[in-house]
């Protein structure tokens, strides 16, 4: 088993932490993991992307050029990656805040309602959740205990009074794909 | 719960390394792509577990003389920076190569020249390898290629500067510096006692006690015989570190066609790179040189032998393929001769040189 996942977005939207709690869920489950961030100054507002590759054999690169499979939150990165799925790859985005929806025709495309999720959730912050649960459900990639886990580790103390909400998230995301 | 497998960035593994090696001083100064070391230091405070002290500085270059200072008294002394900030330091690691003192130096290099970007590079090679700073001297100079390693790469570099008395750096990346994977950290090692580094460090400046000789730490000599006295003891320092630690790692090379060399982050893209020409039925394989300096020559010249042709990846113009070329030079022998030290060589020097040189030929 090897996923090579790329998610990608604005500043802010919780991409990088979407893809750390993957990269715990992935640790959780025994599994090898890299999480590797185009790391820039940018902040809240300019584009954000990570890597992350979950895998049961060692991982040699870190950095790719394709990918199995592609989250995309906004136009630019959706602009930027639709290219770089691989053939018979996943592309699971939220229409949301997109303008050209993707037009390939050899992946497996899901556009996610993700916002509007996030409105009946009454939580915007959970937004990155709903796409990871749409992701789990797509790809069968981790059970949704391991990303609990994997959540209750990234997320500091302070802020477990959250995990419900998180959860919610997860399992509306899976819902609607 | 000490071989817990954790998942953290480079710079944070190399935080939590510092404090289980038992580390007594860091100093630093903020910089991208490495902020986390001292971030993640704060955020543990050792100081109030091991003792550790852990400063950040008013600027590199005080950093570096702090590390300096700590070093003279047989401390376990660390600072680390990303490439314009290792620009500044050099002064001091000059000095500290100078008093053979031993110090963990790391450089998370980023892109320059001058203050560059803030993303991944290896474009400090010939920096750290070929001196940095003045006079003739060498670093040991260790390349992380993944978070495991830069934990790892503390113990290392530490356990070899204390018994060369010979500054070492970790010279990593932003990739391995940002990249988030597995790592099982060290268990935790008490700070060595004051007893322990008097008698682990004879020549520290501890403050006389006894009536033992006083020590002196000093790197000004203004008698050029001595100087070159002390020029030929580093020489021969040098020389053990090059017979005895040489690292490098190799896959797929028993039987390559072609071989790429290449260091740090960079010899994980080419692994896949590798397994994706295997795929195709190209026999490609990888040397990765851990210590770029001493740099594994014996290594490159013996896989030189058996390969077509040889392709150095690096993130960079094109540093440490001298090194790799240097490696393959058998048909024409270099030969040098210098002095050291101020002392100005004379002909009939020059001329011994010269029919020593000629004598091994023929003989």
């Amino acid at each position: 088993m090897k996923e090579e996942i790329i998610i990608a977005g604005f500043g802010g939207q919780g991409v990088l932490s979407m893809g750390k709690i993957l990269a715990y869920a992935g640790l959780m489950d025994n599994l090898e993991v890299t999480w590797m961030p185009a790391y820039g100054p940018e902040q809240r507002g300019g584009t954000a992307n990570v890597t992350v590759i979950l895998s049961d054999q060692p991982i040699s690169s870190p950095v790719l050029n394709t990918y199995d499979t592609a989250v995309i939150l906004n136009q630019q990165s959706l602009d930027k990656f639709e290219s770089k799925v691989k053939p018979g790859g996943t592309l699971i985005y939220d229409p949301y805040s997109i303008h050209h929806a993707p037009t390939r025709t050899d992946i497996n495309i899901y556009p996610v309602e993700a916002m509007e999720a996030t409105f009946e959730l009454s939580s915007s912050k959970a937004y990155n959740m709903v796409l990871l649960g749409s992701l789990l459900k797509v790809r069968g990639l981790l059970p949704v205990e391991a990303v609990m886990k994997g959540l209750k580790k990234t997320l500091p103390e302070r802020h477990h009074h959250l995990l419900p909400i998180n959860k919610q998230a997860i399992l509306k995301g899976m819902e609607l794909v | 719960m000490e071989d817990e497998v954790r998942l953290m960035k480079g710079n944070e593994a190399v935080a939590h390394a510092a404090i289980r090696y038992g580390v007594d001083g860091y100093f630093g100064y903020p910089i991208t792509p490495q902020s986390e070391i001292l971030e993640t230091l704060e955020e543990l405070m050792p100081w109030e577990t091991t003792g550790m002290v852990v400063l950040q500085a008013e600027s590199e270059v005080a950093a570096i003389n702090m590390v300096y200072g700590g070093a003279a008294t047989g401390k376990a002394c660390m600072t680390s920076s990303s490439s314009p900030g290792v620009s500044l330091k050099q002064e001091g690691i000059s000095y500290i190569a100078a008093g053979e003192l031993p110090a963990l130096i790391i450089n998370c290099m980023r892109g320059g020249p001058g203050l560059g970007t803030i993303q991944p590079s290896q474009a400090d090679y010939f920096q750290a390898t070929k001196g940095g700073g003045h006079g003739d001297y060498h670093l040991i100079v260790l390349a992380p290629a993944s978070v495991q390693e830069m934990a790892d790469f503390v113990a290392l570099g530490f356990d070899l500067a204390f018994k060369y008395r010979n500054p070492v750096m970790m010279l990593a990346d932003g990739v391995v510096g940002q990249m988030m994977e597995k790592v099982v950290l060290p268990p935790q090692r008490p700070r060595r006692t004051d007893e322990e580094i008097a008698r682990q460090c004879p020549w520290a400046v501890t403050g006389r006690t006894g009536m033992r000789k006083p020590n002196v730490m000093t790197t000004l000599e203004l008698d050029p015989v001595a100087m070159e006295k002390n020029n030929l003891r580093l020489q021969d320092t040098y020389r053990r570190i090059a017979e005895n630690e040489v690292r490098f790692e190799e896959h797929g090379t028993e039987d390559c066609d072609y071989l790429i060399v290449a260091f740090g982050s960079v010899a994980r893209i080419c692994q896949k790179a590798m397994e994706d020409a295997r795929a195709e039925g190209l026999k490609v394989g990888i040397l990765r040189p851990i210590t770029l300096w001493p740099f594994p020559y014996d290594e490159v010249k013996r896989l030189s032998k058996k390969v077509k042709s040889i392709l150095v990846v690096e993130l960079n113009a094109g540093q440490m393929i001298e090194d790799v070329r240097l490696s393959l030079e058998d048909r024409v022998p270099v030969h040098h001769f210098g002095r050291m030290g101020g002392i100005v060589m004379d002909p009939s020097e020059v001329l011994g040189a010269l029919k020593n040189i000629i004598e091994k030929r023929q003989s």
